[in-house]
């Protein structure tokens, strides 16, 4: 592996040797476990490793909850009941899938706003930021997916509201929309298939885990400082980082303890907390909830999703520019994808010389606006589309997109960022003084 | 932090924001014996629950999800196993294979509902919330729970006594019920179950005795849920605290403050 210099594995004893000129299997996991990893990493870093293990356990408990579900529409719902009733266990299976659903998107949205903060996205992590993008794509899919398959109200209702975007799509959109479920409405071939790829995208997610690992291992880890790791001689890289193991994974497992002892009290004492009543009714064709509200990590995109009505004006001019072939319902789901795109393309739209937030301070207020529109946009979300809410929604909308396409390209030139320490040892040294370097 | 900042959220949309709360009836907060970590089901109040459920709303309503057996479950109502046989014997359950009806046995489920309109009840404790607010925050959800109990309480209770006719069928005014109009007809008054021992059966006893056997119904695990919570919990916080001395140790040496603080 390229970039930052450092130790490799050399394989000792003549079975090693000999494994190692056939598959270099423990070279690979050695580099990947002993990458120098910059000292200097806060605790906003943890996040990465709650991410690889909610897809763990969210693999792990998903496929013995396959084994006892029915991807039916007249047995689905029962079948979630026999688990919570009949199988062993089965209650906390679903549980901590349930709920691990919901630490998963909130541990992305850590990671997502550590990175826009801390400018992990910029050059050389272009690539590192767009799998990422994929993988947050892929989970929302997945957890869409997923919500559908106990097939209460808000599962059926979800559905055909979401499945209802596409057909929202000119000229192919109703086409579409049928071929994606299977039939004119969400019905037992819709049921059947979502089962089908909800156990598919996982793996698919683990593949792109596997890339974006990849990807910044190539790069090396971005940290507080935005400060590259010295690359000159493999003296001078140890001076700013330390291996991964067993430093940071030490480190990584005090953040996961923590954030699983919290997680495991909410499996086991509030576990329908972050869940919808409506969905311990079985799904009814005929019978519209009075609220449709999907998932809490869907929201903000959702209010923006329904910010866009044929009175605001910039949907009125799309209208009239396109001949009417984009109309408001459209408008919206364009907003709505068009909402992550732009976060996706971050990495060209931010021009600023200086990559972490600590050193811009005009920067660090627009960053900390758009945390709070993010939760004003997911509050939005929950409540019924009719003002004030629609207003706010509006607002919160047009700075979410304000913040990538016109704040972050105009502030790299107006402001005057501050200097960042010259290197990680001296940001690190800075904070824990400097010590003699251990003899070993 | 998170309820500090939602709560200054609140107040400053309070003075724009009018009031969403109408259209859902107003709920009271119980206290349940079995709210909280370390709560648990009143076994005696489950039974003296299972018998309004009996001789009260199973006239109409099913509870299909529960087979007969979990009546004799620990943590739950608890029944010996002669009396959970005795139980399910009095319902005539449908049989495919005899194509007839015969005496329940303790594997059978409860009947579905015998009215139409009239909704299972098995998961009724979890299908409706009683708070939400304030402004959709939750926050009420978090501190009193998620209010399934309470809702049914509240609609057993919050009659006012009022009837109307709409389209052939007869409404009863309920200030609990959103909208303010139901078509079940008042089931419970003071007095009407006689328990055994002797217990408070006023209206109220009576409509949170069968609002905590619906809870057990919808949740029959909980006591084992929260039991695994305790170790686990307790687990992890030990877990927790290794881990953070284990990483200060190994961290020890790089920062540099507490080397020289050794050494001097």
């Amino acid at each position: 592996m390229a970039g930052i210099p450092h130790d490799h594995y050399e394989p000792k004893s003549g079975f090693e040797k000999w494994l190692h000129n056939r598959l270099p299997v423990v070279s690979l996991l050695y580099d990947t476990l002993m990458i120098p990893t910059p000292r200097n990493l806060n605790w906003w870093w943890i996040w990465g490793i709650v991410l690889a293990f909610c897809l763990v356990l969210q693999i792990a408990t998903g496929i013995v909850l396959a084994m006892h579900y029915t991807p039916h529409v007249d047995l689905a719902f029962a079948s979630v009941e026999h688990i919570m009733r009949d199988v062993n266990g089965g209650y906390m299976l679903r549980y901590m899938h349930a709920n691990g659903a919901t630490l998963f998107f909130l541990a992305v949205y850590i990671h997502i706003f550590r990175g826009l903060f801390y400018g992990s996205y910029k050059s050389p992590r272009e690539v590192t930021w767009i799998v990422g993008m994929l993988i947050y794509l892929a989970m929302m899919a997945t957890g869409f997916l997923g919500y559908v398959l106990p097939w209460g109200q808000m599962s059926f209702w979800g559905a055909t509201v979401i499945t209802g975007l596409f057909g929202a799509i000119p000229f192919i959109g109703p086409d579409l929309q049928t071929w994606l479920l299977g039939g004119p409405a969400v019905d037992n071939a819709t049921l059947n298939r979502f089962f089908s790829l909800h156990y598919l995208l996982p793996f698919v997610i683990a593949a792109l885990v596997v890339v974006h690992i990849w990807a910044f291992h190539t790069t090396g880890n971005n940290n507080p400082t935005g400060v590259e790791v010295r690359r000159g001689s493999k003296a001078e890289a140890e001076k700013d980082t330390l291996p991964f193991w067993p430093y940071f994974v030490i480190k990584d497992l005090v953040g996961l303890a923590i954030v699983l002892t919290v997680f495991f009290a909410v499996v086991t004492y509030m576990p329908n907390y972050f869940g919808e009543p409506d969905n311990y009714i079985e799904a009814n064709p005929l019978k519209t909830p009075t609220h449709i509200v999907p998932e809490w990590y869907y929201l903000p995109f959702y209010a923006i999703l329904r910010a866009f009505t044929s009175d605001v004006w910039v949907v009125q001019i799309a209208g009239v520019l396109t001949g009417g072939i984009i109309d408001a319902k459209f408008f919206g789901v364009l907003a709505m994808f068009g909402s992550i795109f732009v976060m996706a393309l971050v990495p060209w739209l931010d021009t600023s010389s200086v990559r972490s937030g600590r050193y811009r301070p005009m920067f660090r207020w627009w960053f900390y606006l758009l945390v709070i529109d993010f939760v004003v946009l997911m509050w939005c979300g929950s409540q019924p589309a009719e003002p004030p809410y629609s207003t706010i929604s509006l607002i919160g909308a047009a700075y979410w997109f304000a913040y990538f396409l016109v704040i972050l390209p105009i502030l790299g030139v107006i402001e005057k960022p501050q200097t960042p320490p010259a290197t990680i040892e001296d940001d690190f040294n800075a904070h824990y003084g400097a010590g003699e370097t251990p003899a070993e | 932090m998170m309820r500090k900042f939602a709560i200054t959220l609140a107040s400053a949309l309070m003075l724009a924001t009018p009031s969403v709360a109408s259209e859902t009836g107003h709920i009271e907060d119980v206290a349940f014996p079995w709210e909280g970590p370390f709560g648990s089901f009143d076994q005696f109040q489950l039974q003296r629950g299972l018998q309004v459920f009996t001789e009260v709303c199973s006239a109409c309503h099913g509870l299909r999800y529960v087979p007969f057996r979990e009546l004799g479950d620990e943590g739950g109502v608890g029944l010996p196993v002669e009396q959970v046989r005795a139980y399910a014997a009095q319902f005539d359950i449908y049989d495919p294979e005899l194509d007839d009806t015969r005496p329940g046995i303790p594997s059978d489920h409860f009947p579905t509902s015998a009215l139409d309109n009239a909704p299972d009840l098995s998961l009724m404790a979890k299908a409706r919330k009683g708070f939400s607010g304030p402004y959709g925050l939750g926050i009420n959800q978090f501190l009193r729970g998620i209010g399934g109990p309470e809702y049914i309480v509240a609609i057993l209770t919050s009659y006012t006594g009022e009837e109307k006719e709409e389209a052939g069928t007869t409404l009863y005014g309920n200030s609990a019920f959103p909208g303010g109009w139901i078509a079940m007809p008042p089931p419970l008054e003071d007095g009407l179950v006689t328990y055994d021992p002797e217990h408070a059966n006023d209206l109220h006893h009576e409509a949170m005795d069968v609002a905590a056997f619906l809870t057990w119904a919808s949740e029959p695990k909980m006591m084992a849920r929260k039991h695994v919570g305790f170790v686990g919990v307790g687990f992890l916080i030990i877990l927790s605290a290794l881990l953070y001395l284990t990483n200060k140790r190994i961290w020890a040496p790089y920062k540099g403050r507490k080397i020289t603080a050794k050494k001097a």
